[in-house]
């Protein structure tokens, strides 16, 4: 509790030693060292040039990395700047950018930054403290660390120590901080959160609890649990939220399985680094790295990358990632087991009972564990065996709960106790396993759960298995369909080839007949960036007139400009409002997509919100393109609102591009305050006229001979005339390429798709079925259709019941020489006709009452039947 | 039989008919596939070529089968995929998802069912991880990474199309259609449905993305074609072990075939429906009176048979009634007549069933009111007569007004068919007036 309060602290920059020089038209001193201190503590952090700092940013979790250029100030002391060079971190690169990085990044790593978007000066007062960037040699392997701060850059110039082999001095920045508060561990807590996306949110705030808990070694026990459970309370429902995300399952499998056999391996030494870990803070320093120009040297570091991954898989054995892992991680289950998060409990419920437990007094706990350890050890030993059997071999992470405790065994006893503490956490997975086991093991991860500590029945393993690896979370998992497994043919003929190239999924080489449109949307988006403001398009336009393909296209353009370094670049991020469950969901996407971070519909529009009312030493412009925007309509339509808010934000250099279907759509659903956001920037696309549909298909066609000029005026005519939709037109063609290879087949035609293959396709697409059904229901169902147009005739409505008809249906019968029919059947053939929509009927429970009405027009009935 | 017992040495009489019937049990209630789909070789070639273009070059598509019930769709679709499975260039390629839309009713629990088909990343076991709005993203992002010529196919098969057209906003269908207009990984959406107004049903941005072709079922087979497939239906093949039963029963089911009332009472099942399920109805019940003592199935069999399926099954009910209940409906009837179709209550019936005591100045059926009341619940129960939704559960049960669910052809042909019904009674009945 005590850490929340301090949570702002006051820190104070002082300039170092004399100013070296001093330059008399600016009037500005450089120095070489900053002092900050934090007030009422008596540590001092010296920044000096040269050295790599994290500058406070939008996310408070991810600070921003750079080096120091330069340090100066004016004449009396007041303004302190710095110079620095900025470094970017994965999470911090546009998706796009990161495939062409070519492999995974590691989470730790940074990048040289080169672009000229940002100020490169910024004031002294937002660092917040040295960090430790370590460049790697591009054949090192990345190290594997987890701790806190250290971050790690590939440079394919100079390689300078690579971490490996030698146990790395462990001093971290983070221990070199001003201060241990809380507030500033908690910006340190990212390095080590990033391991998983997943986790990181929730990590965060664990990390930085556990971090304070470290820090408090001497305090007992169990008032370390109180304080934690404090925390926890004081914690808001977003974060606890959060922690759900932070599944088991989401971590890294194999990180998991080389730990463990590492640590099976030599038990001994894991102890004694235990031991050696938890008294003894300083950790892992490592790495750190250079970036690599990304835009520039990417073959070279992609090569290099390649083969320090490579060893990282075959070398993860080193000893110092391993110890490395252990004092941060034991410690995040901890707050996912917190005793009084209900809603934890709840969540993880196979952890949860053994929630009681850690809360109770360790003394009471050791023994009653021993007590009952001893007793169901045999059966347990028994119930593992079979539990490996039946466990599909995959090493889920697992909190286990000996994490907590052991981990809470270090604050207690350091060195005293540990004996005593390895038992008895062993005692206590045992006793955890036998609930397990008499629950019966009901999920799947509980049987790896308990497995997992089963098979390391030290105290340390447990704790390691937590390591950063790769996350299991769905954004790096990649999702993806499988690979085929025999390659799709090519196609064989000019039909197939042009088939191909009619589909409307390939991306023609350029758009013909939007180059107006094309040309509004280019200089609107282009303006913005250049003047690195922010504004609205509204587009509008009938399905299939080509407005996201022109999106698209203008993106292209302008990527391609900012390739050439005409403009600066720009981050481009599209969601599509029916391709998400909900309106809220939007703020989540494009979160997502901004930044990586995952994030409740809630968190994210605060998130989102901060990042664009708040100026930020470095911007880039956002182009957001929202498709089928009228989907994000809610009640009090907030979630427009915020969408076209933001762009008029001084800060947010954010540009909207929204599409939707009616040219009205702001007048016809939005209230004012959002309409007027919006603004007048509309456009709208016309449907296609037959000529530019002619256009379309031959330039996609792009001189594959394989329509005659008649054939494609044909669709085109037809199409501009319905609908002006180019997709409809363009699956018309392809459906006539495909009759027409069927009728090549036994005629001698001349190849092309003619006339009568269009025209068939046609009258397939647009011809009504109801006459062919009519004239295909048997001799009742047309009966009783003849009867229903009788009987509306009598009644002069459109409506009857069923028992109206009926009785006019028996007199038809009679007519027409057949055996009545009964009631039964009678409802039986009416029915028939409803399925199919012949008819339109009340629900069938209501029998002989229920009305009926035609879903065809008379005419079309008596025209079917007539000419039988 | 000893004859055949000699030639064919075969199989005792009692295997053979219970082999029979386990053959034809197959076809007719087991949804056999025949080897070819008979009346739709052209439409079977249209979807057998589209499937085949989405799994061996990897080009999307997307297809309606819109035909009535019981008019083959499924067993088109089985047959192509049949079909297509054979090929070895598809065999190990396809990824099939079914859905149903009487199954997954909102799009949520029609993304979790596709994960798991799937196999995706987020499913462990059964169990499909993620909110609804992860899972949509995490199945639109697999589906995003593929392209058309590395990813393997994906087939959707959507049955109850239509059903999937009221989900919220059509999330799902706009989502399968985008891809399968998008360069993504290749996928075949193919829909089932009995709605031939399916189209209106769609979005007009799910319309537009939806590739329009329609391949509709809607067969017409005159009514020698209808008699040749009973007979075929009814045939054994040559793979049957005693051949010589084969051959009898072959026979007897010519000869039944060319019985003329066997005939008549096929025409009037043509008449009423030309779909096979209903017949496959019909010949099972046929099919249920073979036996030992009586081996091949006999005209009399199949006419009994379609006297079955032909009955109507309220006037079945009303023989059972009692003759109180019998007159309260005959009562009814008569209000029916007199107020034309206006709803009645219990003590509307009362009067009228009263005035007919009056005039027979007949004791016999003076009932009580507590005992009609009985009768008049009974007669709801069986949904003889339902309560009009307007009146509340407020009013009296005595007044709260009914509508009679039968027609007047019911009511009078049960009365000529009940058992030992009173003369005066059917005399009331058949009256003009109450």
């Amino acid at each position: 509790m005590k850490y929340f309060t301090r949570l702002r602290v006051r820190r104070v920059y002082k300039w170092r030693g004399k100013p070296i020089s001093f330059n008399r038209k600016l009037k500005i001193c450089e120095y070489t060292s900053l002092d900050i201190s934090v007030e009422g503590l008596p540590r001092v952090t010296v920044i000096k040039t040269g050295q790599h700092i994290l500058i406070e940013g939008d996310d408070e979790d991810n600070p921003y990395v750079a080096k120091v250029i330069r340090l100066y100030g004016d004449e009396n002391g007041k303004q302190k700047k710095v110079v620095v060079q900025w470094f970017v971190r994965v999470s911090e690169v546009p998706l796009s950018k990161l495939k062409l990085l070519g492999r995974e990044p590691h989470p730790q790593e940074i990048f040289y930054y080169q672009g000229r978007s940002c100020d490169d000066e910024v004031d002294a007062e937002s660092i917040l403290r040295p960090v430790k960037v370590q460049r790697l040699d591009g054949a090192a392997p990345f190290p594997d660390s987890d701790d806190q701060d250290t971050l790690s850059s590939l440079s394919p110039s100079t390689p300078c120590s690579p971490p490996t082999g030698t146990p790395v001095s462990r001093g971290p920045a983070r221990r070199a901080l001003p201060t241990p508060d809380l507030a500033i561990m908690r910006r340190a807590a990212p390095g080590e959160v990033r391991y998983s996306k997943a986790t990181m949110s929730a990590g965060k705030p664990s990390t930085a609890e556990a971090e304070s808990m470290h820090s408090a070694t001497k305090r007992s026990a169990s008032k370390c649990l109180s304080a934690k459970r404090r925390n926890a309370f004081a914690r808001t429902p977003g974060i606890r939220k959060k922690l759900e995300l932070s599944s088991p399952e989401k971590k890294s499998a194999i990180a998991e399985d080389h730990l463990n056999q590492l640590l099976d391996e030599d038990p001994e030494s894991e102890l004694m680094l235990a031991q050696r870990l938890s008294s003894s803070p300083p950790q892992a320093v490592l790495l750190k790295h250079s970036l690599t120009p990304l835009r520039k040297n990417l073959k070279s570091s992609v090569l290099l990358n390649k083969m320090c991954l490579s060893e990282i898989n075959s070398s993860p054995s080193s000893d110092h990632s391993t110890r490395a892992t252990t004092p941060s991680k034991k410690r995040e289950p901890q707050t996912l087991k917190e005793p009084a998060l209900e809603m934890l409990a709840e969540v993880d419920n196979e952890t949860s009972p053994t929630l009681p437990i850690t809360a109770t007094p360790r003394s009471l706990k050791r023994k009653s564990a021993q007590l009952v350890s001893s007793r169901i050890r045999k059966q347990l030993n028994l119930l593992d065996d079979q539990q490996d059997l039946s466990s599909d071999g995959e090493d889920d992470f697992v909190p286990s709960k000996r994490e907590l405790q052991s981990s809470s065994e270090d604050d207690e006893d350091d060195d005293g106790g540990e004996k005593e503490a390895a038992l008895d956490s062993d005692d206590e997975v045992l006793v955890k396993k036998g609930r397990h086991a008499a629950a019966g093991c009901r999920t799947p991860r509980s049987k790896q759960r308990t497995r997992t500590s089963t098979r390391t029945p030290r105290r340390t393993p447990n704790k390691k298995q937590i390591t950063p690896g790769t996350p299991r979370t769905p954004h790096h998992a990649t999702p993806s369909i499988p690979c085929r497994l025999r390659p799709a043919q090519q196609p064989a003929n000019v039909l197939e080839e042009a088939r191909l190239r009619l589909h409307v999924s390939s991306v023609p080489e350029s758009l013909p007949c939007r180059e107006q449109e094309f040309q509004d949307i280019y200089s609107f988006v282009e303006s913005k960036i250049v003047d690195g403001t922010g504004g609205c398009m509204y587009i509008s336009g009938v399905p299939g007139t080509g407005k996201t393909a022109t999106v698209h296209e203008v993106m292209r353009c302008l990527q391609h400009a900012t390739d050439m370094d005409e403009i600066s670049p720009f981050h481009f991020i599209e969601i599509n409002g029916m391709k998400m469950t909900d309106p809220h969901q939007a703020y989540v996407q494009i979160l997502q997509k901004l930044t990586g971070q995952k994030a409740t519909a809630d968190h994210a529009a605060a998130l989102l919100e901060k990042r664009f009312s708040n100026p930020a030493p470095r911007k880039e412009s956002t182009v957001l393109l929202v498709d089928e925007l009228d989907l994000l309509w809610t009640r009090k339509q907030n979630v427009m609102y915020n969408l076209f808010d933001w762009p008029t934000r001084r800060h947010a250099h954010l540009v909207v591009l929204t599409i939707a279907n009616t040219m009205d759509l702001p007048e016809r659903i939005m209230i004012n305050r959002v309409a007027s956001r919006l603004g007048l920037t509309r456009l709208s696309f016309q449907p296609y006229s037959f000529k530019q549909l002619q256009q379309i298909i031959t330039s996609r066609l792009n001189k594959v001979k394989a329509f005659e000029e008649d054939a494609l005026q044909l669709v085109s005519r037809k199409v501009a005339a319905l609908s002006g939709d180019a997709r409809r037109c363009l699956d018309i063609c392809r459906r006539a390429t495909e009759i027409c290879e069927h009728s090549a087949a036994d005629t001698s035609s001349t190849g092309l798709v003619g006339m009568s293959h269009v025209i068939d396709a046609l009258n397939e697409m647009f011809s009504s079925a109801y006459i062919t059904a009519i004239k295909c229901v048997s001799v009742q169902e047309q009966l009783f259709l003849r009867a229903i147009i009788a009987e509306f005739r009598r009644l002069g409505l459109e409506e009857a019941t069923f028992q109206q008809v009926f009785v006019q249906h028996q007199a038809l019968c009679r007519v027409e020489g057949l055996q009545p029919v009964s009631v039964s059947e009678g409802l039986a053939v009416c029915q028939r006709l409803g399925a199919c929509r012949l008819l339109l009927l009340e629900p069938s429970r209501l029998g002989v009452l229920q009305r009926v009405r035609l879903n065809v027009s008379q005419d079309d009935v008596l025209y079917a039947l007539k000419s039988d | 039989m000893s004859k055949r017992k000699v030639n064919d040495a075969p199989l005792p009489v009692g295997t053979c008919i219970s082999e029979v019937q386990d053959i034809l049990r197959k076809r007719l209630c087991h949804q056999q596939l025949p080897d070819t789909p008979e009346g739709v070789q052209a439409q079977h070639k249209h979807l057998l070529e589209l499937l085949k273009r989405t799994a061996i070059h990897g080009e999307s598509n997307s297809v309606l089968i819109v035909g009535p019930r019981g008019s083959g769709k499924t067993m088109l679709l089985k047959c192509v995929l049949r079909d297509l499975l054979e090929e070895k260039e598809v065999e190990r390629n396809l990824l099939q998802v079914h859905l149903n839309g009487l199954l997954q009713t909102d799009d949520r629990i029609a993304l979790q069912e596709m994960t798991r088909q799937l196999h995706l990343e987020n499913v462990v076991g059964d169990k499909v991880f993620g909110s609804f709005a992860e899972n949509l993203s995490f199945l639109l992002e697999a589906l995003k990474k593929g392209d058309r010529s590395s990813s393997r196919p994906v087939l959707f098969v959507l049955d109850e199309f239509d059903l999937f057209a009221h989900h919220k906003n059509q999330t799902l269908l706009y989502n399968l259609f985008d891809v399968s207009q998008s360069a993504q990984a290749p996928v075949a959406v193919v829909g089932v449905t009995c709605r031939l107004d399916v189209l209106e049903l769609l979005e007009k941005r799910v319309k537009s993305r939806f590739s329009h072709r329609q391949i509709h079922l809607l067969s017409n087979p005159t009514f020698s074609q209808y008699l040749e497939r009973v007979q075929t239906q009814l045939s054994l093949q040559d793979d049957f072990p005693d051949k010589t039963f084969a051959q009898d029963w072959n026979a007897s089911v010519k000869t039944l075939c060319e019985d003329k009332s066997v005939e008549d009472a096929l025409q009037r099942h043509y008449n009423s429906s030309k779909n096979f399920r209903s017949n496959h109805m019909l010949l099972m019940l046929c099919l249920s009176r073979v036996s030992v003592a009586n081996p091949a199935i006999k005209p009399a069999d199949l006419l009994e048979a379609s006297k079955m399926c032909l009955i109507d099954a309220q006037a079945n009910m009303l023989h059972g009634l009692s003759i109180l209940e019998l007159c309260l409906i005959i009562a009814m009837k008569h209000l029916n007549d007199v107020y034309e179709g206006e709803p009645f209550n219990l003590q509307m019936v009362h009067n009228e069933f009263k005035k007919f005591l009056q005039r027979k100045s007949n004791s016999m059926y003076n009932f009580e009111q507590p005992v009609i009341m009985k009768a008049f619940e009974h007669l709801q129960q069986l949904e003889m007569i339902r309560p009009v939704d307007s009146s509340s559960v407020k009013t009296q049960r005595e007044y709260q007004l009914m509508r009679l669910m039968l027609d007047n052809t019911q009511v009078m042909e049960a009365l000529q068919k009940y058992p030992q019904c009173p003369t005066d009674i059917k005399q009331w009945a058949m009256s003009a007036y109450g």
